[in-house]
């Protein structure tokens, strides 16, 4: 491969931090400070922390690469050091063109200042020139759809508006190589489909895009190929679908999955959700289900202040991160009491006639129509087993798709036909 | 170093020295009235406290006048340091979160502080007549003097902003020390009216913002407000670029640790 088809090379990628352990827990401060005194050189005892080993890989111009990997897994320090934020602490690394980078959404915006002044300066922050952000002026304002308060401090914006100009200003970059991190986990979903959108035309483009997320749906829609980081190390680098795979198969299979420390939990978001427990149609726990029949859900969850109008919304992908479908309190007009004190929200469905396979499940959690207040993608999996639901012993093969439907055929020759 | 990079984001510098600007006095009732009213009352109570009551003599100028100089040029070197060294910490972040050369962050705090020197230089050019007193061809000079005043409070500014980041001790030395050179420093006295030793002198002249500020008040002043004491600035000199240069060799040698420690 010629380097001019590259617009990212990596070489032996390492980096380890330096992580240093209090010891002798002093209770009161003036215990501590005591003991500062006794020994005012002594060193902290550290440990080295190895947050990415020897990772090497190719990306290549037009691109769109999702980085995928449990909380963890080193996805934001290898954005970090693309982004040239930190230097490796060993390795290589080439990048063709110049590089617009989100890792946080609304960066560097300041309160007080209106929306108009935190597009200029968040644009010049980001590396855009006056004249770029001018020429994008209109753009950007017409995305987020703030027009009416571009003269108002953005303190006083609501959270969604907040981020939509945040993400505007950005997506509006123009770099060669776009690096996103987990930026869509903010945001109602009528914003995420425009992020993701306006991440397409990107694409379109032919500009290279990493984009990390704990997503798989919109990894699989967006990505061409994906890069799975286990422990700091490329486990997979590959095609889209065949690195989902393997991501899938990690996912653990159990009647009940602990969420209060869920490693798919983007950082942004305080862990309100606690457990999910699966039951079957005969209300034994259960994670393996044939398939069309009725499952229970156990949701716990610990809501760390009122929430008025409860809303979850559970979406069952496929291993590939495709979305199979998604129930939701507001899709089924279900309206839960305000919740204050830890609680268990019970969903019951059908669950479709899947073809047998593991299906992973994206549990969100929000307030009324407001943005997430937790959510967690691939939270938990089930699988579906064989079973004769179509009466035959036929093999399951790709080219079914994921929804088995029971069909009855027959046969007749039509009448007053030409015989041969 | 990366002086190239810091020039190709210079378009960053100045949006952040205007974003720090547009903010200083959001919120506030009297506004930008705050950039003429601070010195006007920081040499009021100068005059009431060693003019009045500590009775220091500032020879033919009115003690007012005196001191109203010797605060100009001191806050234009205390304000670049103080704010420079906290402009890391203080947009943590960004350091964290977006890549731009680092040093933007202590530059972008110079141009507030030029700003407000400018107002309050204005002020004085209002207040002066008054006074009786007017400045010589000296005045001329006087932008050599700030000049090698903000050298030497950006160097300084340079190495503590970075020292801050690993060590937040520094910011509370700081105030500690400014209070100190504040006081170690020709501002709300004459040194010739000291009448030190030639041992005492050579000590006190040290301080390479002795003599800056002597030059500065006799800019502004003529020879009744200040001395010019060119031995004495050549070395005031050469210790403010010196400074300023190792401030900026020592920044980018540590600005690779920034976004890890933070």
């Amino acid at each position: 491969m010629s380097s001019s088809d590259l617009a990212v090379s990596v070489r032996g990628l390492s980096k380890s931090y330096t992580i240093a352990h209090n010891v002798g827990r002093h209770t009161t401060l003036a215990e501590a400070a005591l003991d500062r005194l006794r020994h005012p050189l002594r060193r902290q005892p550290t440990e080295t922390f190895q947050a990415l080993r020897d990772v090497s890989f190719d990306i290549k111009r037009g691109e769109i690469v999702g980085v995928i990997g449990r909380n963890g897994a080193g996805k934001s320090t290898l954005l970090k050091i693309l982004s040239r934020i930190t230097d490796p602490t060993d390795g290589e690394v080439d990048i063709y063109g110049r590089v617009g980078s989100l890792l946080e959404v609304g960066t560097g915006f300041h309160p007080e200042l209106s929306g108009r002044e935190n597009i200029f300066l968040n644009g010049a922050i980001l590396g855009m020139t006056k004249s770029e952000i001018q020429k994008q002026f209109d753009a950007i304002v017409e995305f987020a759809g703030v027009s009416r308060f571009l003269d108002t401090p953005v303190k006083r914006y609501s959270s969604g508006m907040y981020v939509r100009l945040a993400f505007a200003v950005a997506a509006h970059l123009e770099s060669e190589i776009l690096i996103i991190d987990e930026v869509l986990a903010v945001g109602d979903a009528e914003f995420q489909k425009k992020c993701l959108g306006k991440m397409g035309d990107v694409a379109q483009s032919g500009r290279t895009v990493l984009f990390v997320s704990h997503n798989m749906n919109a990894v699989s829609t967006l990505c061409t190929s994906a890069l799975l980081l286990h422990g700091g190390k490329v486990m997979v680098r590959g095609p889209v679908n065949e690195v989902l795979d393997v991501y899938a198969s990690g996912i653990e299979l159990s009647d009940r999955t602990d969420l209060s420390d869920h490693p798919n939990r983007p950082a942004s978001f305080k862990p309100l959700m606690q457990s999910i427990q699966f039951y079957d149609a005969e209300g034994e726990p259960a994670s393996v289900f044939k398939p069309a029949t009725l499952i229970r859900m156990d949701i716990r969850v610990k809501p760390q202040s009122r929430i008025n109008s409860p809303r979850l919304s559970i979406g069952m992908t496929s291993a590939r991160g495709e979305r199979i479908c998604a129930v939701a309190t507001y899709l089924s007009a279900a309206h839960l009491p305000p919740m204050e004190t830890e609680s268990v929200v019970t969903c019951r469905m059908q669950i479709p006639a899947l073809v047998p396979g593991r299906y992973s499940l994206d549990i969100g959690l929000a307030d009324a129509h407001s943005s997430f207040l937790d959510a967690i993608y691939s939270a938990a999996a089930f699988e579906v087993c064989d079973s004769d639901y179509l009466g035959s012993a036929h093999p399951n093969f790709a080219e079914m798709g994921y929804v088995m439907v029971r069909s009855e055929w027959e046969s007749a020759p039509v009448e007053g036909a030409p015989g041969r | 170093m990366h002086l190239g990079e810091v020039w190709r984001f210079r378009e960053l510098l100045l949006t952040l020295a205007g974003r720090d600007v547009k903010i200083r006095y959001k919120q506030t009732a009297l506004g930008v009235i705050w950039v003429i009213l601070q010195p006007l009352l920081a040499a009021g109570i100068f005059s009431f406290v060693f003019g009045k009551v500590a009775k220091l003599s500032s020879g033919e100028v009115p003690y007012f006048i005196f001191s109203y100089c010797g605060l100009l040029a001191w806050n234009a070197f205390s304000n670049t340091l103080s704010k420079s060294s906290a402009s890391l910490i203080g947009n943590s972040q960004l350091i964290s979160k977006i890549y731009f050369p680092r040093l933007i962050l202590p530059l972008s705090t110079i141009p507030s502080t030029l700003i407000d020197f400018a107002v309050a230089l204005a002020m004085l050019a209002v207040i002066m007549p008054s006074s009786g007193v007017h400045p010589g061809w000296g005045i001329v000079l006087m932008p050599v003097w700030l000049a090698l005043i903000l050298l030497l409070s950006t160097g300084l500014g340079l190495i503590t902003s970075a020292l801050t980041v690993s060590y937040r001790d520094v910011q509370y030395i700081l105030p500690v020390l400014l209070q100190l050179m504040l006081y170690a420093s020709p501002v709300a006295y004459e040194v010739t009216k000291l009448n030190l030793t030639p041992r005492q002198s050579t000590f006190y002249f040290l301080n390479p913002l002795s003599s800056l500020l002597e030059a500065f008040r006799w800019s502004l002043l003529g020879p009744r407000g200040g001395t010019l004491m060119w031995s004495n600035l050549w070395y005031s000199a050469a210790v403010s670029v010196s400074v300023f240069v190792v401030g900026l060799v020592g920044f980018s040698r540590m600005e690779r640790r920034f976004a890890d420690v933070i």
